[in-house]
């Protein structure tokens, strides 16, 4: 069969009982792709690479980790000072973790403006929604691990959200806690589940991609591919052009983690934690900035929650608020004005959440969710109906052909 | 074209928020620090051993009396330029508890290189009750538990003086300018000539401050120099 | 990236006449992400050793005078059990009693010890690690009246040298010195 094509024996051997050589070669070699894809189309290879730092500086950094309230955070600094390059491994972790977040925002932004959430790409992206929201989770929790300040005080109030449900709200966070405040048990299973989670992501990261491979990339054009004249190899053109991107990737992590490390941190998380005393001016990590500032949005406990997780579930419905059947946002330029403005939104929430919640702080917080949710759930509706699209081209190979003879 | 716009944004939102770091640092009250061109900032950063001995020894012998520096053991003491035999001896000159020995009980010893600096106080609660209910924070970490450590770090201890008109100073407190809302309970700890530097360079209290600084951003970060170095390596490899 | 070369046919009319040079740069390219790879590895394997307070730990300093002849205290090295044995005249003669070359492990006694009287040596059997019976008055020595391992049956002597059973090698004698008459320091 399909084997044959392979010429040394033992791989042949191999594959025909176990066609795992094959799967490699259709996922990462031959697998066709569209040939205009750019340079927006890497930060899913780097999402994956940023998983695979992740989980292995966290294995090893859980060698010397130590999950007691007594001896965390003293472990923690055992690894910076003592552990033979203990201190590089921990602060590849750290900004990797942001660098993780960097990747995917950019990641789902290029899903936006591209359409590559309509038809037939539903589940994919619902995947990706999944994967984004495991990440939080698990970001959220290995925050805890250190024991610091913010570390304490993060986990009291991310987990005191629950005690805004009705009725069961308090029984839900005694149950998160395992008692009646954060302390030991919550800093153990924390950390069981932060070991647990990434694993989790990586299995849904598999998903994706086969949901990926289905029906291809979507492109910067957003047509469906017409045959074999619109689509190239993914190998060698696009692990080339994914290799650019790694490299860009590791020289700029390269940059924070030996001459920034500290710039994505806070301070007050190399205080140990103290349950007595909350730090002044308590803020998430940036990567949580723009939600924390919709939960500071609203007045009222409940509905702040809520919103805060609205604002990640709307994105599952997604696909069926825009119903428009033209995906990528260069033919659509009503909606690209929008999709600027979401962007320029979502930064402005990501500011107002590192803000003290006060004076006009709070009014902006609030007129940039209210945009967040009517650009979902009203603007995107009606650009459905209303707006008129800009012509397709025929294929994707039209444009490229005939931007290369008006060059000429 | 989309590539550049969010990179154009996310720059200068970065940018934005930088500032607004600062903005927040000064926060509370009228507070402004002084920046100074320390030899560890920088990418080719790296640490003046001379410095750091002399902020040592101001540490010992300002600081020490109250402030506990845990992380810290003797044989780090390596990083500052001093040898085997200058350690112990260094270390020597201080107790520590062990045991428990055969017959059960604790005992003191004098202090090995592979031991932790010993603390002023036994607890916390010690060490309150013996400052007026504040507690003397641990310095091992403190140039990086602050915003702009080592800038926050010489600012403060440079930064008393008094009171400007109106400002009511309740006993027990000082006036600094550095310090978020002005008033601290740590009464000045540097007037200048505290220390007697065998080396011969100045004691003035910005000289003390300077120095007992490096010490103290060594102490929070002891692997700044091979980290910057590698860094340059690694950046400039390909 | 092999693949490359043979595609790039039409890219530049070098290629064919100077094949050496687009080799070159694909097998430079290769050796340069391997050597970085590698300087990445290095790192995450290098955590595992030791680390700097594990290793300032490792020595011990131990008063000896209060050990009484015929007496013998176990103390802790790098968490391993170290046995000091003050021994009696006739344990020593037992010692010296044998050739050492025909041993299974070949040893003179004097190599094993800085003074007769006192043998300091690694409680840890040399077979599979257990830790040898011979220490308290009671304990079974073995056939030899040093040690006994429990778990496979070897014997060590009064110097303790393996005479009989698994074990490959003699208990390992740690690397000790006299502070002082009384204070010896291990490690």
């Amino acid at each position: 069969m399909s084997a044959a094509k392979f010429s040394n024996p033992v791989v042949r051997w191999i594959d025909h009982r176990l066609p795992v050589f094959t799967m490699l070669d259709h996922t990462a070699n031959e697998y066709p792709t569209p040939k205009n894809l750019n340079y927006m189309w890497n930060f899913g290879s780097l999402a994956g690479l940023s998983l695979v730092i992740m989980i292995v500086t966290g294995i090893v950094l859980a060698m010397s980790y130590t999950a007691h309230v007594d001896y965390a955070f003293e472990s923690v600094e055992r690894i910076m000072r003592d552990v033979n390059h203990g201190w590089l491994i921990r602060y590849i972790h750290m900004n990797t973790a942001s660098f993780f977040f960097i990747v995917v925002y950019l990641h789902i932004f290029r899903g936006l403006y591209y359409g590559s959430y309509k038809a037939p790409r539903e589940l994919l992206w619902i995947l990706g929604v999944v994967i984004f929201l495991l990440m939080m989770a698990t970001a959220f929790m290995g925050y805890v691990l250190p024991w610091g300040q913010m570390s304490f005080w993060g986990a009291t109030v991310i987990t005191n959200l629950f005690s805004a449900i009705p009725l069961v709200g308090e029984s839900i966070v005694t149950f998160l806690w395992g008692g009646f405040s954060v302390d030991n048990p919550t800093l153990n299973r924390f950390f069981s589940l932060h070991y647990l989670m990434p694993f989790l992501i990586a299995g849904v990261v598999i998903l994706h991609i086969v949901a990926l491979h289905r029906f291809g990339s979507n492109n910067p054009i957003g047509i469906d591919t017409k045959g074999k004249q619109d689509t190239i190899s993914f190998h060698p053109y696009y692990t080339i052009k994914d290799i650019v991107g790694v490299a860009m990737f590791l020289l700029l992590l390269s940059v924070a983690v030996f001459f920034f490390p500290n710039a994505m941190g806070h301070p007050d998380n190399y205080i140990p934690a103290n349950p007595m005393q909350t730090p002044a001016h308590i803020v998430p990590e940036w990567y949580f900035l723009p939600f924390y500032a919709i939960l500071r949005a609203v007045p009222d406990k409940l509905g702040g929650v809520l919103l805060m997780f609205g604002a990640i579930a709307i994105l599952f419905i997604l696909p069926w608020l825009d119903r428009s059947p033209v995906r990528s946002a260069r033919f659509r330029p009503v909606f690209r004005i929008f999709f600027w403005l979401l962007f320029i939104d979502a930064i402005a929430l990501g500011y107002l959440g590192g803000k003290p919640a006060e004076g006009i702080y709070v009014t902006l917080s609030r007129i940039a969710t209210a945009w967040y949710f009517l650009h979902f759930l009203v603007i995107l509706p009606m650009l459905s109906v209303f707006e008129s699209t800009k012509p397709l081209p025929k294929s994707i190979s039209e444009p490229v052909l005939a931007t290369t003879v008006a060059a000429e | 074209m989309m590539l550049k716009l969010i990179f154009t944004t996310i720059i200068s939102a970065i940018s934005v928020l930088g500032m607004s770091g600062t903005a927040t640092a000064a926060g509370g009250g009228d507070v402004t620090l002084l920046k100074k061109d320390w030899s560890f900032s920088g990418i080719f950063g790296h640490y003046d051993k001379a410095s750091m001995q002399r902020g040592f020894q101001v540490y010992l012998e300002v600081c020490a009396g109250c402030h506990s520096i845990e992380y810290m053991s003797f044989r780090n003491l390596a990083d500052l330029g001093y040898n085997e035999a200058e350690i112990k001896a260094i270390a020597a000159e201080y107790e520590v508890q062990d045991g428990p020995d055969e017959d059960g009980e604790m005992f003191m010893r004098p202090a090995r290189p592979a031991d932790r600096m010993p603390s002023p106080y036994r607890n916390d609660n010690e060490a309150r009750a013996n400052n007026n209910g504040a507690l003397p924070p641990d310095l091992s970490l403190i140039a990086k538990a602050r915003a702009h450590g080592p800038d926050y770090l010489y600012s403060l201890l440079v930064g008393y003086g008094d009171a400007p008109e109106g400002v009511d100073v309740p006993d027990g407190m000082y006036y600094n300018n550095a310090y978020s809302g002005n008033l601290i309970a740590m009464p000045q700890p540097i007037y200048g000539d505290d220390v007697e530097y065998s080396d011969g360079t100045s004691t003035n209290a910005e000289a003390l401050s300077a120095d007992v600084t490096h010490f103290l951003m060594w102490a929070a970060e002891p692997k700044l120099e091979v980290r910057k170095r590698i860094g340059v390596a690694t950046v400039f490899f390909p | 990236m092999a693949k490359l070369t043979s595609n790039s046919k039409s890219m530049s009319v070098d290629t064919k006449q100077q094949p050496g040079r687009r080799d070159f740069i694909v097998v430079a390219t290769y050796a340069m992400g391997a050597v970085g790879a590698a300087a990445a590895a290095w790192p995450l394997i290098d955590q595992m050793n030791p680390a700097a307070d594990t290793l300032a730990l490792a020595s011990t300093e131990v008063d000896v005078s209060k050990i009484s002849e015929g007496q013998a205290i176990t103390v802790t090295w790098r968490g391993k059990p170290v046995f000091i044995r003050h021994r009696t005249p006739d344990e020593i003669a037992r010692a010296n009693a044998i050739d050492g070359s025909e041993l299974p492990d070949p040893q003179e006694d004097e190599a094993r010890v800085q003074r007769p009287e006192l043998l300091v040596v690694v409680g840890v059997c040399t077979h599979l690690g257990c830790v040898p019976l011979g220490q308290k008055t009671g304990d079974v020595k073995g056939e030899y009246d040093g040690w006994f391992c429990p778990c496979h049956g070897s014997h060590y002597d009064t110097s303790g040298r393996i005479r009989k059973g698994p074990a490959p090698t003699n208990l390992e004698v740690p690397p000790y010195s006299f502070l002082s008459d009384n204070v010896i320091r291990i490690g």
